[in-house]
This record gives C-alpha cells, structure tokens and sequence, in this order.
C-alpha cells in the first residue's frame, strides 16, 4: 500500500541507466586523488634527480617529513575550515603570537612551561573564537576580518614582545621546556626510540660510531600530524558533525533552513585552526629553544595552498583531509628535495605558484562535473 | 471552540526586513489534519509566511502557537522537533553532498561504533533515501552522487521525500510541484492526500489551480502582505479560487458586491 504511487518498484539492484565505472574513473571522483598522485609524480622526480643524494635515507626522509608534519599540522585546520565556506588568514601571526606566549612568560614572569603552554592555547582559541565571531556578527567575507587580526596579531607580537623583553627573538626556553615533564612528553623530542635503537642492533638503520640509531626516533611533530590527520578525516568522513561541515560549505542557507547551528560549525572551525596554529607553534617552540616575531611568515597562504593542492575547493563545500596531508607532503618534499639536486632553490616558490594554478584549474573542473546536471 | 482545535495558528503575525514589510498583520489557522492552500501572486509573502511556521524567521510582531501554546523558535530543527516539515521553495539542497547526505542533514542518524564513537549511519541513510525516493517514482542510480547531477524534479522529489519523512504532524510544501512533469505533480499530490489520509496536516503552495482546487480544504489568500481571508471548500468555487491566484483583485470587487461570504 505504500508503494501503491511509484509505478516502478524502488531500485534495488541495478539500473539499466547506470553505467560501471572504471576504477580509474572512481578514483578520480575521489578529492584527495589528484593530490596522491602529485605526491607519487614528486617522488618519482626526486628519486631519479636526487635518488643518490640521501634524500631518501633515514635521516633525509625525517628532514622532509617534518617540514611537511609542520605545514600539515595547519593545513588541516585551513582544510576544513575551507570546506566549511570560510578563510583564516591570520594563521601565520597567530603561530608567532602563540609562540611567544609560550616562550616569555616562563623566562620573564617565572611560570611553569606547562602553565604558558596551556595559557598560549586558550589564548590563541580565543582568538580564533573572536576571528569567528566577527565574521558570523558582520557578515563580512572572513578573508578581510582575519587580513585584519593578520596584521593585529603581528604587531601584537612585536610590540608585546619588545615591550616585556626588548628583543625581537626570545631564546633559553627550551632548556626550561625539556625539564618540564608534560611539556617535554607531548611536545619536545621523539617518540618510538626504543624501536630504533633495536632496529640499530638488528643493523637494518644506521649508526653512530657507539652503535647508537643516527636517527633516533620519529620526532613529535610527526606522530602530531599522523594524530591531527586521522582524527579530522574521521571526525569529517564519518559524524555528524562532518556532515555538517560539508553543508555549512556548500550552502549555508540550506544547512540553515534545515536545522544545521552554522553559525556554531563555523566558529567551532575558527577555534580549531587557531588550536592547530598554536600547536605549531608550541612544537616549534620546544623544538627550536626559542620564539620569534617573525615565525609563521605566510604560513596561512602555505597552509591553504596546501589544502587546495589537496583538492579543497576555494568556494567551499568539498575536499579532504587526506587530500590536504598530501598537499603538504608534496610541499615538504619540494622545498627539502631541491636541496638535495642541483636546481637553485629559488625555483621553490615559482613550482608552488604554478602548483596551486593547476590544483584550482583542476578542482573547478571537478567541481562542474559534480554540480551540473548532464 | 476550543484553541487546540488548530495544530498551527498565526495572530496578527507581521515580519519586517529592513525597509521591507513582508508580511502585515497577517492570520493564519491551520486545522488538524486539513490541506490548507497559501495562494497570492509573486512576492505576496508565501514564502515569508512559511518560512515563519518553520523556524526559519522569527515574527517580528505578533504570536505564533502550535497546539495552542506559544512558541519562538530559534532555529528549523525546533519546528522538525515538534514535525513541522517544510520544503523550501529553493529546496534546501547541497549540489555537492551525496543523495543520502542531503536526505538527513540536519537529523543525521547515529550509530555507536566500538560502543561509544558516534558515527553516521551510513547504510540506514542510504536505504532509507532510496527508498523514499523509490515511492516517489525516482529511482536513483548511486546514493553516493552528488545530487547537483541530478534533475531539477528529481531534487525537488528528493526535498518531498526528506520532508515527509521527518514531517510526523504538519507538512509545508512551498511550491513543490514547479519542476515537476505530468506523473511526479500526480505523484505529489496523491502524497498529500495520503498524508491527509494519515491525519498529517500540510500548508499547500501553488500557482496552479488545477494542483490546488481538487486537494485543497481551505484557501488563504495573500496580498502584498496581508491576508484577504480564509475561505473553506463549500464557500468558494474553482473559478473564484483562480481569481484569487490572479492577485485577487477581481475577488475584491467581487466581495464588495456579494454579501454573506464567510471569511
Ligand atoms: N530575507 C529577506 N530580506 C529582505 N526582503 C525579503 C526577504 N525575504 C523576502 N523578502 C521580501 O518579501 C517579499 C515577499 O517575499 P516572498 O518570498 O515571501 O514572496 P512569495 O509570495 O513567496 O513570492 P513567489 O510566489 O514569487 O515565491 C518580497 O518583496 C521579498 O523581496
Ligand atoms: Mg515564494
């Protein structure tokens, strides 16, 4: 009796009107897949100009990945804070801001590392709270509102840092950071020694004259990024709250009209970007020993070039986490891989350029296909 | 009477955007288990007017009941809460989210994997859009495409099919049958008398009168923002109704002359 209006059955098979696709042809449909075969293309390139170079020994393999783990970390936040419709520009001066909050209050003010850590991140989420706030109150595109805290947050963190330690660079964190228990467990070092070091008695890794393991562990930025990665991509393939995520981007007002709380999505995903530039910026912190004004210069153009490399659309509404860990894969390949060949490493950031030309050409093109009725 | 006699009511209820005045003073009473037709011309409010039923607006003036009782919704879901379900006249779609995305988004179900991670229900989703879609006569081909691929009836099925489905006491239909061919408005409309049938009670959009005079149990009319009245089925014939649609000017005139009409 409820089928008593559809003249043909519901499909439950087949229908003659659907044509297989190959699998190259489901893979393309795929965001991520343009970005995973660009990463495929960049290694076959490096591995047959700089294959000989020790690029791709241990140690080479742990230079590159963590660049790439730094640039991933904040890719992920601009990832998904894209696909939700919306730009953080003031990523880059809120890791030099981030930084500095780290790093001054325990040389200057005598508080325990663990304490500015946890002052740096609720500061900076804060922020990222307000950059969301201001962008859903005034309605204004958040590329301008976060141009603006671009700037705010730069001087802040000039003017801030002069002001308490009348230097632009603030150094002897570090040793006090690696004493501190917490601080140095989640954020200082390496992970996975005790792997290494039987993997150097095995002999299937290089050593040090005293037998030691010459790389001795994954660093922490890594393990952070493979964290950050997996989390998001569940967090945006399989709940709700991706979902969401994905009709905030792609129309608000639909998501809207059907009872999803955009204005909450949206600044939710503020306050995660600037957790991920603040996490950035702690590793980076305990890793150097130091903070700078100037850290995290244009990290926020890098980041979302990242995810667009990745197959985010500009426009929002579509695109991946993974496809934006392989955006900054491809990037940290690029940029230490040119070290290793003979190109000067100038070339950088024309390959970028013409990269992020081809990734927005080819993503629109993705686009049309999805949304236009053939 | 009794007030719960009406599942939805609007007194004197106006909306105000900016300069615009949408909607002006206008009473809507919305009978248990009836199908209402909203009729006026472009821009006379319709679409304000349902958007206010489904949480979309809030009333700047005026009182807004659903069963009697005062509400104030903040958002749509508040109104899905309590199965008021509508589908928009733009349809409230996402081209770029899969079939069985679109078909929950907003009331997304939940499944707890390893007992406590809550995570999409993806196989209940995609059964339960095709299936719906199926009894509207629309077979998709792969839950999974993005519905920007498909036609612009198959959509607007698709926003029936999801409102139906959510909309448990009140159905709003802003114009659901527009993009729609010969047997998917048949289709339509033997849906609203089956949900009639169900005792659900739905708000009925259109611009055509052969769509709205056969399903319709009252009418209101619409005019730059203010009603013209309600008139029940007994009290009005096709014709007049087609007046009405017209802008309802000749109605007027019509009223002026004619003594005794119920309003
Ligand atoms: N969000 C808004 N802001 C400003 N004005 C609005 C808004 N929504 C509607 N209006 C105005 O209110 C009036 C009524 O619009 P509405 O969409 O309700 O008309 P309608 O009866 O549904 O027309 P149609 O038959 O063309 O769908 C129009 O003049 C419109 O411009
Ligand atoms: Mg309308």
């Amino acid at each position: 009796m409820e089928n008593s209006v559809s003249q043909p059955a519901p499909a439950v098979g087949g229908d003659e009107r659907v044509r297989q696709l190959g699998w190259f042809k489901l893979l393309m449909n795929k965001p991520w897949f343009a970005a995973a075969a660009g990463s495929v293309l960049v290694f076959a390139v490096f591995a047959i100009t700089a294959g000989s170079s020790g690029m791709f020994n241990l140690d080479g393999i742990m230079n590159w990945s963590q660049v790439a783990a730094y640039l991933g970390i904040i890719s992920i936040g601009a990832c998904l804070l894209m696909i939700a419709g919306e730009f953080d520009l003031s990523i880059g001066s809120m890791i030099g801001f981030s930084g500095m909050m780290v790093a001054i209050p325990p040389l200057y003010f005598g508080w325990p590392v663990w304490l500015s850590v946890i002052f740096a991140f609720v500061v900076s989420m804060a922020i990222g709270w307000l950059n969301g706030y201001l962008v859903i109150k005034t309605r204004l595109p958040s590329f301008i509102v976060t141009l603006a805290f671009l700037f705010i947050l730069r001087g802040l963190t000039l003017a801030l840092a002069v002001m308490f330690t009348n230097q632009t660079i603030v150094s002897g964190v570090g040793d006090i950071a690696i004493k501190d228990p917490l601080v140095s467990s989640l954020f200082h070092g390496v992970i996975g020694t005790g792997f290494f070091e039987w993997m150097a008695e095995k002999g299937w890794i290089a050593t040090q004259d005293g037998g030691k393991p010459l790389v001795a562990g994954i660093p922490k930025v890594i393990a952070w990024w493979a964290l950050l990665g997996v989390i998001a991509s569940l967090i945006l393939a399989k709940t709700r709250a991706g979902n969401w995520i994905f009709a905030v981007g792609g129309d608000a007002n639909a998501a809207k009209n059907v009872g999803v709380p955009v204005k909450k999505v949206k600044i939710a995903l503020f306050v995660f970007t600037a957790f991920c530039a603040c996490l950035f910026a702690t590793l980076q912190v305990c890793d150097i020993g130091s903070a700078a004004a100037d850290r995290g210069m244009q990290k926020e153009f890098e980041a979302t070039i990242a995810a667009v490399i990745g197959g985010t659309l500009l426009t929002g509404g579509y695109g991946s986490v993974v496809g934006s860990c392989f955006g900054a894969l491809i990037f940290g390949v690029v940029q230490i891989g040119l070290g290793y060949t003979d190109v000067n490493s100038d070339w950088f950031r024309v390959f970028v350029g013409v990269m992020l030309l081809v990734a927005v050409i080819f993503n629109n093109y993705i686009r049309r296909r999805a949304t236009e009725s053939r | 009477m009794s007030a719960s006699q009406y599942i939805l009511e609007l007194d004197n209820v106006s909306k105000i955007f900016g300069s615009v005045i949408a909607l002006n003073g206008v009473t809507l009473r919305l009978r248990e288990g009836e199908v209402h037709c909203l009729l006026g011309d472009n821009g006379a409010g319709k679409s304000t007017l349902i958007k206010t039923l489904a949480g979309v607006h809030k009333p700047t003036k005026g009182e807004y009941r659903v069963d009697g009782k005062p509400v104030l919704f903040d958002s749509p879901s508040q109104a899905l809460d309590k199965g008021i379900a509508t589908v928009y006249q733009d349809l409230a779609l996402v081209p770029l989210m899969s079939v069985a995305r679109n078909f929950f988004m907003g009331r997304e179900p939940i499944v707890k994997r390893f007992g406590i991670f809550p995570v999409l229900d993806h196989q209940h989703m995609e059964v339960t859009a095709r299936q719906k879609l199926g009894e509207m006569g629309i077979r998709i081909r792969d839950a999974e495409q993005p519905i920007g691929t498909m036609s612009g009836g198959e959509k607007q099925c698709l926003a029936i099919a999801r409102a139906i489905h959510f909309g448990a006491r009140v159905l709003i239909l802003d114009e659901p049958t527009a993009a729609l061919g010969v047997k998917q408005s048949f289709n339509v409309l033997k849906l609203i008398h089956k949900a009639r049938e169900r005792g659900i009670s739905v708000i009925f959009i259109t611009h055509n009168v052969h769509h709205a005079y056969p399903i319709g149990d009252s009418f209101t009319l619409l005019n730059r923002g203010q009603s013209m009245g309600t008139f029940t089925k007994d009290t009005i014939t096709k014709d007049e109704v087609l007046d009405m649609m017209a802008g309802g000017a000749e109605m007027q005139k019509m009223m002026a002359e004619l003594d005794g009409v119920h309003i």
